[in-house]
């Protein structure tokens, strides 16, 4: 069976074994219906608040990969499909622009809850998600490799490109590093890395004009397109999963990762030998001179439907607050993600998220039209990286279509 | 017919006529883990409001259709302007979403439907003429592929044409050339998108031909046969008349099938190189901030491309059928 399952069911396993000292969370009565990602740490999540089924109260998660599609029709009926979304500092957007989910503040001075201040994420003074894990995405080197190349772990991305060169031209590996440039989402995460890396801003001050197509932009493109020399050449079809696969087959030797998915890197299961016991989750690189490294930091939080009654409201957040109470932190649970949540110690897998943080990175923008630039990247930016066009020109194309979507969705005028 | 056809079709083009209302900015401070920072948010109140007043939201015309991400109309008569050959004009056409699209949805659809006719037509040809005790076997077999479900044949086929896959490295030893990539290169990727296209549907145009066969007229073939007709030339006169109502059939059905190709360039995740009208409206609807009317837009030019596409089709069945009657 896979790690990850096992994990989460032995996760499962003992919150059920514990399921007394929860019962009944304080419910009397409701429905509650959690639409979330899915990856182990939200899988505990989901699991923890599915113990507070009871009498007259009803639990049921959806944890896919498609919540975001799901999330903004799922929430938008009146009475909504679910009551609760788990989301991240992108995902939370599209919710708030439609004003899908509820100020916290009224559930959280009636019922409380077992979370530390730093915990509420704050939008215009009202308390709209309770966030309980941070993530980002930071480099991964095999220790083994950089030794028998004799360089030091990269701590720049020119650096990068040094050791990548050092290693290919000793042969030891013809494609050292991997990141997911899949075109789509991904490749457009990669250059929002790099551009605010540079100390980019997306947009004009104050506006949702956009602001890419200039020096930083042309640089954080030339830079991807460096490093796409050392990449295997099929890298505009490849996702994290794919990325990630390689890795255990021992094929990389730096790549660009999520926090969130470190912990399977650091175990043998699936990894050929000599491929996990010499991964090290490092720092994120910076480029250029700039000071704040080239990543971006995001949380996971919940928040409670705004379309659906005060009863299922109320039974939700307790649900959820009893799924991130500090109890739920055993072992299996800490390694599954860099949690928010007291009482939680670091382990090795949270290395990497953490020294994001120390060095500074900045999150990824909350504001209401950044997911249609993103969008406008991930279709636009292929034609540069297969040599079609320029860097000026792609980042025209893309600030056009960008633009474009803006006008639809009414916030450019 | 009108719940399920005409009703949607209805509903798309009004929302296709349609943007969302002007959204109401302020300012706000948005506070998490990693700090407090200054921020612009979406005024929900003010634009409730607007909403509540006009549902559709703002009334555009045509607006929608000639914008960059559709007929790019101003775009296209720059290119136009601006381009001094025909090669560089169609360079320009090829950086637009839609246009881009379209050229490789037509010829996916131009080059996968004849293909696929031929070789259903020699493999029902070639299983006809086997053994009886084996046929059942081969006709199994040869509908494999279009059992497959897409999305898990094109995934399957993704890995082994990887570089480091089964067939990826085949390849690159029987063309000596260590370098090469299938999912590097856009016409490589359209080959392989087509290949996979003729593979999956060669086995429905068998399956038709395969029927046709058995209700071939025994006494042609025979004195065709007596009048010394080669085997070639009984399939030439005799055979392919027969099967000529199904040819039409097929074609009809691959066309459409064809048009609204979809399934591949998500299993190859082949967008940077090849997207198709369905692939846009996908694309429009998947994400964080979905964009209805665009989406809405690309349907409706979808469906005016089928009825272009279908036409001389559609005619020449039309008149078939006034012949008969």
């Amino acid at each position: 069976m896979n790690k990850m399952v096992k994990s989460s069911l032995i996760a499962v396993g003992l919150l059920s074994n514990s399921a007394i000292a929860f019962a009944g969370c304080g419910i009397t009565a409701g429905t509650v219906n959690i639409i979330g990602n899915e990856f182990p740490a939200i899988q505990t999540i989901g699991a923890a608040a599915s113990e507070c089924a009871g009498e007259g109260v009803e639990v049921s998660t959806n944890l896919t990969k498609e919540h975001k599609e799901i999330q903004v029709p799922g929430l938008s009926g009146d009475p909504a499909e679910y009551t609760a979304a788990i989301v991240a500092n992108s995902s939370i957007v599209p919710l708030m622009n439609d004003g899908l989910v509820r100020p916290l503040d009224d559930l959280i001075a009636k019922h409380g809850g077992n979370f530390t201040d730093k915990q509420k994420i704050t939008i215009g003074g009202k308390v709209m998600a309770i966030g309980f894990m941070a993530n980002a995405q930071h480099l991964v080197y095999r220790k083994d490799i950089l030794e028998q190349a004799g360089v030091e772990p990269p701590t720049s991305y020119e650096d990068v490109l040094a050791v990548a060169e050092v290693i290919k031209s000793k042969g030891i590996m013809k494609y050292p590093f991997g990141a997911a440039y899949a075109a789509g989402w991904g490749i457009a995460q990669e250059f929002n890395n790099m551009f605010l890396g540079h100390g980019g801003d997306f947009f004009i001050e104050g506006s949702p004009m956009p602001n890419i197509n200039n020096q930083m932009g042309v640089d954080s493109l030339n830079m991807m397109k460096s490093l796409t020399a050392y990449m295997n050449p099929d890298f505009l079809t490849l996702n994290n999963n794919e990325i990630n696969a390689e890795w255990k087959a021992g094929n990389l030797a730096i790549m660009q990762m999520w926090g969130s998915r470190a912990g399977p890197l650091l175990s043998d299961e699936g990894s050929a030998p000599g491929v996990a016991e010499n991964t090290v989750l490092f720092n994120p690189p910076t480029v250029g001179d700039g000071k704040v490294p080239a990543t971006t930091l995001w949380w996971d939080g919940f928040t409670i439907a705004r379309n659906i009654s005060d009863e299922d409201a109320e039974a939700s957040y307790l649900a959820l607050v009893n799924a991130i109470d500090p109890k739920i932190m055993t072992d299996e649970v800490a390694s599954q993600a860099v949690w928010m949540i007291d009482g939680y110690k670091p382990t090795p897998a949270s290395a990497g998220v953490f020294a994001t943080i120390e060095a500074g990175a900045k999150p990824y923008p909350m504001i209401p039209y950044e997911s249609l630039l993103h969008s406008a990247l991930g279709a636009e930016l292929p034609d540069f990286f297969s040599g079609k066009e320029s860097a000026e020109k792609t980042l025209a194309d893309v600030e056009a279509a960008y633009i474009v979507a803006a006008k639809e969705k009414g916030f450019i005028n | 017919m009108l719940l399920f056809i005409f009703l949607p079709i209805i509903s798309v083009i009004t929302q296709s006529l349609h943007i969302a209302h002007e959204q109401v900015f302020v300012e706000v401070e948005n506070c998490d883990f990693f700090g407090c920072k200054k921020s612009t948010s979406v005024d929900r109140a003010a634009t409730e409001q607007l909403r509540s007043e006009k549902p559709l939201g703002r009334f555009v015309g045509l607006d929608n259709y000639f914008n960059r991400s559709h007929l790019a109309s101003s775009e296209l008569a720059a290119a136009w302007e601006s381009s001094a050959s025909l090669g560089e004009f169609y360079n320009q056409l090829f950086n637009l979403p839609l246009y881009r699209a379209i050229i490789f949805t037509l010829v996916y659809t131009a080059v996968v439907t004849p293909l696929l006719i031929i070789f259903g037509f020699i493999v029902a040809v070639a299983v006809n003429s086997i053994n009886e005790k084996l046929k059942g076997l081969v006709i199994f077999f040869s509908l494999l592929p279009m059992i497959v479900t897409p999305l898990v044949g094109s995934l399957i086929l993704f890995w082994m044409i990887d570089a480091r896959g089964i067939i990826g490295s085949t390849l690159q030893i029987l063309l000596d050339n260590p370098d090469l990539s299938l999912k590097a290169s856009t016409p490589l990727t359209w080959i392989t998108l087509i290949v996979y296209g003729v593979w999956h549907a060669t086995p429905f145009a068998f399956v038709v031909f395969y029927a046709g066969l058995q209700t071939l007229p025994q006494d042609t073939l025979e004195s065709a046969m007596i009048d010394g007709a080669s085997r070639w030339e009984r399939i030439r006169y005799v055979v392919i008349p027969h099967l000529m109502p199904l040819v039409t059939f097929v074609a009809l059905i691959q066309l459409m099938d064809n048009f609204r190709v979809f399934e591949p360039i998500v299993g190859f995740n082949a967008s940077a190189h090849a997207t198709s009208l369905s692939w846009i409206i996908y694309n429009d609807l998947d994400g964080e901030s979905r964009l209805l009317s665009s989406a809405s837009t690309t349907s409706v030019l979808t469906i005016i491309g089928v009825i272009i596409l279908l036409s001389p089709v559609l005619v020449r069945a039309w008149r078939d059928w006034d012949r008969q009657a």
